[in-house]
């Protein structure tokens, strides 16, 4: 286990960068979700196309495509995603205002392709809430935004919390493949060049590894079960 | 019962596809030897006596690097390292047709060759102390050294140590011994690198101006180089040397002394030449004259 | 959801009416605009839609075209067969490791009372081990990203000696689909578990009464409605798998992805070519999806006539964590029979 005290900082550097990947990616994945949401849910037929097409689209295609098009589409459309480079979070997320667009890229495929399954997360929350509530909003006179606003969604949201947490969970693990896109540094990444270039032994290696991904999944994944069991006793 | 229909099921879609699968896999392999090669004949028991036997061996190279190792359309690699594969094979009988190809990513040739899944590897592999403890080195056949390719018009890198004031960006390939190399002369390598799994993608971001160099072997970045005719350059010296060597497994020292006979062999008949310039030889006028070879 | 919709909002009146029109009009006019100036136009200026980078993908007449596509044709039958084959192995090894982990939580409750007492006590013991080091590996390989699992499969094993070789396909294949199966095999094996324990206690309880043991109860009564329950979250698994083969890029193996970096370095025109695959990819699984809710709605329709006995309570949401799209699909029907229990 040398290896593991020989290259802390390259597992907790690893660990960090993932965290930091994955606490903004669920940011933009839930704004995502939630609009293209409303879009699905809206009474505009093109706007409800839309968000159905996006929706089948991003479950059917693998996430490595969209890594792909995120990372090379995007710059051949002439962007570095710079409108990311948001002043204030950039202090914090060192990665987001530097030069290299790749973090930013990365950022962008995962909230894009989760933001897919957290509408359909979202969607399933809303089916959930007794169609009673909505009516009954509806015969008061609450309009579509008013009954959605101070009825529905309320309602949806403590619905939906269960399968949100499984879809974090999950984008948390999708992000690993941001290390084979150009992102330099966290877990996958560093993991790919101990093994390869430097030759480590493969076992400690992926004990590190493996001890920075079940960090964040398993606690989230244990407070999901929490949060059922409490939904299940209310209920 | 729906358990056991349902494990019916599987086992006979699992035998159905293997069936399917093994249906065309079995065609390729020992063809007839080519009546055209001599079949010189091996003391028995040799490495060199097998592979002539079996009329067919298997060679460990690179998919994906121009000039040396790259899988074209129909499915075999192309480049100068095949061709010294091809020239070794005909020393045994073997002909060019009935040589199996193997990838041979960087970190795995140590493996294939302690594992018997290849005979030989020659895919731009660098002779080092390390790896010469899991497994021995035929050659050197080629000196190689890690270069960087910029922009045509870009002036500002001079070499490795223009990295250092932390303002250029730099790609190279994943898991690579240049990729770790030029760590050393970066100031950050989160600002400053970038790793992909093929040079390509690398190429790609260097024309679209997000990094501003590529760093590897000279002879890989000489391939982009002719490929995107007047767009990159190289800049400054190689600054270090990658003797390239023919891997063999540990312990066969009359397979490795009959692979060093064979490269002095074409260094001097001209087939070592004709092999460079029919490959690597069309972006590289200098054609090299072969290293001395290293008998340890 | 079309009823939900009816719900959140009046049946259109004229003006509404109106309004829809307007705004759908307006919206489709935008998106094309947008479409046109962000999309299409970049695109053309890097001629991105020259005949040169598209030829050989679309057009017969092109010299490489057969090649191109018979590389792809390679490339999807090797997606198929590892995701065929860790489908099936996926499915094997899930339904095996629940049956064990309800067996072992059975055998927790057993007190060996007709033993001497430090024996009992060291089987207890031993029983409350195992129940331990199943439910850490489960926890282990659902936590853990796939490509991470296939990564070091794929390196790991043949480092400790541990060689498998097939007899076809690529040399990569069996590491690929262990690999899979291990993390969706685990996968699988939670939903089923949280399926089998979802079921009424009493089917348990008159299964002894009549004199089943454990593993016959398990394998006869609990596991096939378990199955027949959580149908949509294992469809949703297999596409899924479908989607993460294309992770073997990561070790090699000949798959459509993989293909596709070959005919780039060859062709030079990524996007295109992945445009294709992407294409692909949904094509397959759209198929398959819809092949998977026909196969569902036939099986609906035939326990109609059936079964008084309530749906079970949904399964924990964390069984549906390991997926990419059980959240989806899986959350959808679980908020279903809620819905239809409380309405």
């Amino acid at each position: 286990m040398r290896v593991l005290v020989e290259y802390f900082d390259v597992f907790v550097g690893g660990f960090w960068l993932t965290l930091q990947l994955c606490v903004l990616s669920a940011t933009g994945a839930l704004l995502i979700g939630t609009f293209v949401a409303i879009l699905r849910i809206s009474p505009v037929p093109p706007l409800r196309w839309l968000g159905g097409a996006y929706v089948t689209v991003l479950r059917n295609v693998p996430l490595t495509v969209v890594m792909f098009f995120s990372a090379f589409g995007l710059p051949a459309l002439g962007s570095n995603a710079d409108f990311l480079r948001i002043p204030g979070l950039s202090t914090v997320f060192s990665r987001l205002g530097i030069d290299l667009p790749y973090f930013r890229f990365a950022i962008i495929a995962l909230s894009v392709y989760t933001g897919a399954f957290v509408c359909e997360a979202i969607r399933s929350g809303i089916n959930a809430v007794p169609p009673g509530q909505a009516e009954a909003a509806r015969a008061i006179g609450l309009t579509f935004t008013q009954n959605l606003r101070y009825v529905v969604l309320p309602q949806a949201w403590k619905a939906a919390i269960v399968p949100l947490g499984s879809v974090i969970i999950a984008m948390i693990k999708n992000s690993a493949l941001a290390g084979f896109f150009g992102v330099v540094g966290d877990l996958s990444n560093s993991a790919q060049n101990l093994t390869s270039a430097l030759g480590e032994p493969i076992i400690p290696v992926f004990v590190g590894i493996s001890i920075g991904f079940l960090i964040m999944t398993v606690p989230l994944g244990l407070l999901l079960d929490r949060v059922e069991a409490r939904r299940a006793v209310a209920r | 019962m729906r358990i056991s229909r349902m494990a019916a099921v599987a086992a006979s879609a699992a035998l159905a596809v293997s069936m399917a699968a093994c249906g065309d896999s079995g065609g390729d392999g020992s063809g007839s030897e080519n009546p055209d090669v001599a079949t010189p004949s091996f003391e028995a028991g040799t490495t060199m006596a097998e592979l002539s036997e079996a009329g067919t061996m298997t060679v460990g190279t690179k998919f994906d690097q121009p000039g040396f190792g790259k899988q074209g359309l129909d499915g075999e690699p192309a480049g100068f390292d095949v061709e010294i594969a091809k020239l070794i094979a005909a020393e045994l009988g073997i002909a060019a047709d009935d040589i199996e190809y193997v990838e041979a990513r960087s970190a795995v040739r140590e493996e294939l060759l302690e594992q018997d899944r290849v005979d030989i590897v020659v895919a731009t592999y660098t002779i080092n102390d390390a790896r010469k403890e899991r497994i021995d080195f035929a050659g050197p056949y080629y000196v190689a050294g890690q270069h960087i390719m910029v922009r045509a018009d870009d002036d500002s890198i001079t070499g490795p140590e223009s990295f250092e004031a932390g303002d250029k960006k730099v790609c190279s390939a994943q898991g690579s011994t240049p990729a770790e190399n030029i760590k050393e002369y970066l100031a950050d390598d989160g600002e400053q690198l970038v790793l992909f799994d093929i040079y390509e993608k690398c190429v790609d971001a260097l024309r679209g101006g997000q990094v501003d160099a590529v760093t590897t072997d000279n002879v890989i970045l000489l391939g982009f180089i002719a490929d995107n005719e007047g767009e990159f350059k190289l800049a400054g010296e190689q600054f270090t040397d990658e003797p390239y060597g023919i891997g063999v497994k540990k312990g066969d020292d009359a397979f490795r002394d009959f692979i060093n006979d064979t490269l002095e062999k074409i260094y001097e008949d001209g087939s070592y030449a004709a092999a460079w310039e029919s490959t690597a030889g069309e972006f590289d006028d200098n054609t090299p004259t072969g290293p001395a070879v290293d008998r340890y | 959801m079309s009823q939900q919709q009816s719900v959140l909002y009046d049946a259109p009146g004229p003006r509404a009416r109106r309004v829809t029109l307007i705004v759908s009009v307006l919206s489709a006019v935008a998106a094309v605009i947008a479409g046109y100036f962000l999309v299409y136009r970049p695109l053309a200026e890097r001629e991105q839609f020259t005949m040169e980078k598209w030829g050989p993908l679309i057009d017969p007449g092109n010299e490489v075209f057969g090649q191109v596509w018979t590389l792809l044709g390679e490339g999807v039958t090797a997606t198929l067969t590892a995701a065929g084959l860790a489908i099936v192995l996926s499915l094997l090894f899930g339904t095996a490791l629940a049956v064990l982990r309800i067996q072992l939580k059975a055998l927790l409750r057993r007190r060996f009372t007709g033993l001497a007492t430090s024996f009992a006590l060291a089987l207890r013991a031993l029983s409350w081990l195992l129940n331990l080091v199943t439910r850490f590996c489960v926890e282990v390989f659902r936590g853990l990203p796939v490509v991470i699992t296939i990564f070091f499969v794929a390196r790991g094993l043949p480092d400790l000696g541990l060689e498998i070789v097939l007899p076809f396909g690529h040399e990569m294949l069996p590491y690929l689909v262990l690999g899979l199966t291990i993390y969706n095999g685990v996968v699988i094996a939670e939903i089923l578990r949280s399926g089998m324990e979802g079921l009424p206690s009493g089917q348990r309880e008159s299964a002894a009464a009549i004199g089943l043991t454990s593993f016959q109860t398990t394998r006869m009564i609990l596991l096939p409605q378990a199955f027949r329950i959580m149908l949509p979250a294992l469809i949703s698994q297999l596409i899924v798998v479908l989607k993460d083969t294309s992770l073997g890029f990561i070790i090699g193996y000949q798959e459509t992805l993989l293909v596709g970096r070959t005919i780039i370095q060859n062709l030079r025109n990524p996007i295109q070519v992945y445009l294709v695959i992407g294409v692909l990819f949904i094509a397959v699984n759209y198929a398959l999806s819809k092949l998977a809710e026909s196969v569902q709605r036939r099986l609906a329709q035939g326990r109609r006539t059936s079964t008084a006995a309530q749906p079970p309570t949904p399964p924990p949401a964390s069984t549906l964590a390991g997926q990419q799209t059980g959240a989806g699909t899986g959350g959808s029907a679980t908020s279903g029979t809620a819905t239809s229990d409380t309405a």
